[in-house]
């Protein structure tokens, strides 16, 4: 089966920003994080996908379709939420539920009336009187009541309480029962990414920087503690990302930890204290500072 | 009906170990009998708000150590219960194994030491004469 999305070498230049060369693939069924900070491209990225701009080279494609060409067909089949949708202030929720409901056939109101609830919407409130986080939630009402086959989610948690949050989570994993419908989505939060995506990457100044299946991405991570000093052989190890010196500690950061790790450690003078799995944030952090430093 | 783990995020215990265990515990109390269905990785994923790749590691996890059953194309089973008894025994034996390598790796123990350490304990121990002498009668008369 063709995958969702499958970017390859696509470049897209603005006069102070660009995306460099980007291979990136989501097989069908799965759901991927985007993971950068400010300015990093994500929303350049889901643009791209979304045929909201062109890129410069490269070839996109989409549920099997290539963009620009196959544009109009493939935008049925998205749902794309981001900060610049814009919803009718004067109008109620109700209003654009109908007015979503006469272009979708695939609109789903026992669905709809199930996330009016869980999301504590008011249908006949205009939306001028919603909040932003009522605001999120129903645009992300309208998009999931029409099931689209994939969703390109930009920021989608940003901004809301931890109540409205949890709410979106919880819409979020409705979706992954169907085996057939895909999520991109990008957060500031990395631990909604953490829970909720399959695969993770990293982007940062345009480029992707790492992307891999959550499972073994959070596996070869370890932050390490030993009594001992920090040696350039030691900085030198493959996959050693951070070096941290204390006397008489020793802090390691490695994204490439494996049976190996210990011992090739123990045998360079360094005994271990602890070893502990690293969360999504710190991994993030650690990365782009080793890309400045490369 | 919703198939909810309790799970957090914020445990050191990585996700899927902490379904492996709570799928374990279910099935040790009998909650889950011998043969009963379990959720399919994407009802569970879904319950639990995890990506389906965590609970695809957990269940796998679980098949190996012999605790559930999957037959192509109609789901994961919870094991007869001879196998899922000797499945959790294994999976118990794999995590003390684990806590032991750790133990020795932080007192920075060589192979052989760690070797010779658990075969003195072993020597030491009430069951082991037995058990040796189990295992060259099997030699001598099969």
């Amino acid at each position: 089966m063709t995958p969702a999305i499958a970017l390859t070498g696509v470049r897209k230049r603005y006069d102070d920003f660009a995306l460099h060369d980007i291979d990136l693939t989501l097989p069908r069924g799965q759901v991927m994080g985007l993971v950068g900070v400010n300015g990093a491209g994500k929303s350049t990225l889901l643009r791209l996908l979304m045929g909201l701009i062109r890129a410069d080279g490269g070839e996109v494609e989409v549920l099997g379709q290539r963009l620009p060409q196959a544009q109009v067909a493939v935008k049925r089949e998205i749902g794309y939420a981001s900060d610049d949708m814009r919803l009718y202030r004067g109008q109620t929720l109700r209003w654009h539920m109908d007015f979503i409901r006469s272009v979708y056939p695939e609109w789903d109101e026992a669905y709809a009336q199930t996330l009016l609830k869980r999301f504590d919407l008011k249908p006949q409130q205009a939306l001028r009187g919603f909040s932003h986080g009522q605001r999120v939630k129903a645009l992300l009402l309208l998009i999931f009541a029409r099931h689209p086959r994939l969703l390109l989610l930009d920021e989608p948690t940003t901004g809301l309480d931890p109540v409205a949050r949890g709410e979106v989570l919880d819409a979020i994993a409705d979706v992954l029962r169907d085996e057939g419908r895909s999520i991109l989505f990008s957060s500031h939060n990395t631990a909604d990414i953490e829970q909720i995506a399959d695969s993770i990457t990293f982007l940062h100044g345009g480029k992707v920087v790492a992307s891999r299946d959550k499972e073994s991405f959070l596996d070869r991570w370890r932050r390490i503690v030993c009594r001992g000093t920090a040696t350039d052989a030691l900085r030198a190890l493959p996959g050693i990302a951070s070096v941290r010196d204390s006397a008489p500690l020793v802090e390691l950061k490695t994204g490439a930890f494996d049976d190996t790790t210990l011992p090739t450690l123990q045998a360079m003078g360094l005994s271990v204290e602890s070893v502990e799995p690293m969360p999504l944030e710190d991994i993030f952090v650690t990365t782009v500072r080793g890309s400045h430093n490369a | 009906m919703r198939n909810e783990l309790l799970l957090s995020p914020h445990s050191s215990v990585p996700m899927y170990a902490q379904i492996v265990e709570q799928v374990v515990a279910k099935v040790m109390s009998g909650a889950w009998q011998a043969g009963a269905p379990l959720p399919s990785i994407r009802e569970l994923a879904s319950d639990c708000q995890v990506s389906v790749i965590t609970v695809k590691r957990a269940y796998l996890e679980l098949e190996r150590s012999g605790v559930i059953v999957t037959r192509h194309g109609k789901g994961s089973f919870v094991a007869d219960a001879l196998d899922a008894t000797r499945g959790l025994a294994t999976a118990e034996f794999d995590s003390q194994l684990q806590g032991l390598l750790d133990a020795a790796a932080r007192l920075g123990m060589a192979r052989n030491e760690l070797l010779d350490r658990v075969g003195e304990a072993f020597d030491a121990s009430p069951g082991a004469s037995q058990s040796t002498t189990t295992s060259t009668d099997k030699g001598t008369t099969a």
